[in-house]
């Protein structure tokens, strides 16, 4: 066997000078709010890691839905709301105006203030205060993009939550490293949970942000782990001989839908995660496997070849044990393309972003579930994993870029596109956490 | 337990071939193994090697010139037509190509010689798809291998299958070649 090279990491909050996932805007902001934020007043030296109007400004920018003003364009810097000319924004053509301060205390914490200004109306739609310490400048930064998202566009912000990741670093002396990590939203913070010289996969989130499922071959073959991201502890889920793979935590947090072939085919499979108890979904000859819960609870959606090649098919979940999942029929979902797969699905439950084939080109499509009708989002030729960000706004997922494998974003209405390029290695595989914990 | 094989005459290497006892009906219908030796005991399955230092004649079964032999040392011997340990498989299709059947059914045999011999079938897929169908293709592309070897009379405690889809590429190209070469099962032997 191999000699693995096998780190695990606990999860420490520590704070890196350098982010290694670096977020480019690479595509559109037609149609986006113009926004002015003016740099909080810092009452102290500004921590430079902390800045956090700046922070604001690139969360606000990199959603594709604003259109902030860059600093130098700034026609003036009010400080206080006394000192705010509305007419001036809004001959400047701005809609919204954002002013903070940031207070340095004596025990060294902080205090940062922030308000949300409507320049038509001329009157504050919102202002908070949050205490901080130096290490929760950043965490404060998104929290206050989260408001002011969600107070301007009616959404969920997802700006102060994580993202996880598979890197993938080759070169001649070490082989093919692998590692799983953890980040921000915006790429700062990067953290290794794992680090094997075996291949990783499928990480995904829990829905209350602490943990992560994922597929590690680090013993040789596939087997599901759970890691909890502040311990560190790890928990063996799924080793059973055959397939491991694809987990997917229900909407609850109690159990883990996963694909195993222990019984002669790849199928579905329940496992609770409480006693290990496992409920088998799929009883059928083809490959059934990518298994994903809507947000209810009640039904799954996964990818099977029983059709002849891969397509999305609906699964609804009786309650209760007594009924034998395998004798329910999957509903179709796809029926355009030879190659329909990889879904995820949008925080409520309307929309259902996939991996779509056409001949050697992979794209990502999305689909709405009300109609089926279905749209293209991005070109190809090789991108996978899509990740719906937890709100109902914008899809990650993998791609290919000038032979680098990086993640990108696109909003649902395909206009804004992002990347988010790995300065080392390939980057892989994202999940969004829902909520930061 | 399998017996011994037999050795058709051959010129040279009757000298080595003097301790056969039984037919095997296999050997007398496949005449790709027609120039097959081996020197071996009646005791139990186990095949003792017993070529002899003369060389090897009529190893000329198959193309390229390997040897054939299912001796226990046979996998260490790179001249052994069980030195090629990679199958390779056709675009969308799970079923072992026609012309690497005889390849997988000798490593069927060797198994099926050599009951504590054990191997493991890495399944390997290319690129293209999304990656934990491709792990279960993968799967399937090794389970074939595996079900060849099993009709050659390999057991199925002798076989591992293991799937590694699209992550473990060896060649990195986006391009037909590149494909083909990921779309693979490679017999490791343990």
């Amino acid at each position: 066997m191999k000699k693995i090279l096998l780190s695990i990491l606990l999860f420490a909050l520590s704070h890196s000078a350098q982010a290694i996932l670096k977020i480019d805007i690479t595509e559109g902001v037609e149609g986006a709010l113009p926004i002015a934020i003016v740099p909080f007043k810092w009452n102290g030296p500004k921590v430079i890691n902390g800045d956090v109007s700046a922070i604001v400004l690139s969360d606000l920018a990199r959603s594709g839905q604003f259109s902030p003003l860059a600093e130098s364009d700034l026609i003036a810097q009010p400080q206080k709301p006394e000192d705010i000319h509305f007419k001036t924004w809004r001959v400047a053509g701005m809609d919204h105006l954002v002013i903070g301060n940031v207070n340095r205390l004596p025990d060294g914490k902080y205090q940062v203030q922030f308000r949300l200004f409507d320049v038509l109306k001329g009157k504050q739609v919102l202002g908070y205060s949050f205490p901080a310490t130096e290490k929760t400048l950043r965490s404060v930064a998104h929290q206050i993009s989260d408001y002011i998202f969600t107070a301007l566009t009616g959404e969920p912000g997802a700006f102060n939550t994580r993202i996880a990741y598979v890197t993938v670093q080759r070169d001649k002396v070490n082989g093919s490293v692998s590692k799983l990590q953890v980040s921000d939203t915006d790429g700062y913070n990067p953290q290794t949970l794992l680090t094997s010289d075996e291949p990783i996969m499928s990480p995904v989130w829990s829905p209350d942000g602490s943990r992560l499922a994922y597929v590690s071959f680090e013993k040789g073959k596939a087997e599901i782990y759970t890691h909890n991201i502040h311990t560190g502890v790890r928990e063996l889920q799924s080793s059973y001989p055959g397939l491991n793979g694809s987990p997917a935590w229900s909407p609850d947090g109690s159990k883990l839908a996963l694909t195993l072939s222990k019984d002669g085919n790849p199928e579905i499979y329940i496992l609770k995660l409480s006693d290990k108890t496992l409920q088998r979904v799929t009883n059928h000859w083809a490959i059934d496997t990518e298994a994903v819960w809507m947000p209810d609870g009640k039904s799954l959606i996964f990818t099977s070849s029983r059709s002849g090649k891969p397509q999305l098919y609906q699964l609804f979940l009786q309650s209760g044990n007594s009924k034998d999942i395998t004798k329910i029929r999957p509903k179709r979902l796809t029926f355009d393309g030879s190659y329909n797969a990889s879904a995820s699905v949008s925080a409520d439950g309307k929309l259902l972003a996939f991996v779509q084939g056409v001949g050697s080109n992979y794209r990502i499509a999305l689909m709405t579930l009300a109609t089926k009708n279905t749209m293209v989002l991005t070109h190809g030729e090789m991108d996978e994993s899509p990740e719906f960000a937890p709100n109902n706004s914008m899809v990650l997922f993998a791609t290919e870029e000038n032979n680098n494998a990086v993640l990108a974003g696109v909003s649902i209405d395909g206009k804004h596109k992002q990347r988010l390029a790995f300065t080392e290695g390939e980057v892989r595989e994202p999940s969004w956490a829902a909520v930061r914990d | 337990m399998k017996k011994i094989l037999v050795c058709i005459a051959l010129s040279i290497v009757l000298a080595a071939c003097g301790e056969q006892t039984k037919t095997n009906d296999s050997i007398d219908s496949d005449p790709s193994l027609s120039g097959q030796q081996q020197g071996g005991d009646d005791r139990s399955g186990a095949v003792s090697g017993t070529i002899d230092g003369e060389g090897v004649a009529g190893g000329s079964a198959l193309a390229g010139g390997k040897l054939v032999s299912y001796e226990k040392n046979a996998i260490y011997d790179a001249n052994n037509v069980l030195s090629a340990r990679i199958i390779y498989f056709a675009y969308d299709s799970n079923e072992v190509p026609e012309d690497q059947v005889e390849l997988v059914k000798h490593h069927g045999k060797y198994l099926s010689f050599n009951p504590e011999a054990k191997l493991r079938l890495e399944g390997h897929a290319d690129e293209r798809g999304t990656r934990e169908y491709n792990i279960a293709l993968a799967e399937r592309r090794a389970d074939a291998v595996k079900r060849l070897m099993q009709f050659e009379g390999a057991d199925a405690s002798q076989i591992t299958v293991v799937s590694y889809g699209e992550e473990k590429p060896i060649s990195f190209g986006h391009d037909d070649e590149s494909w083909q070469l990921n779309r693979r099962v490679e017999i490791v032997y343990e």
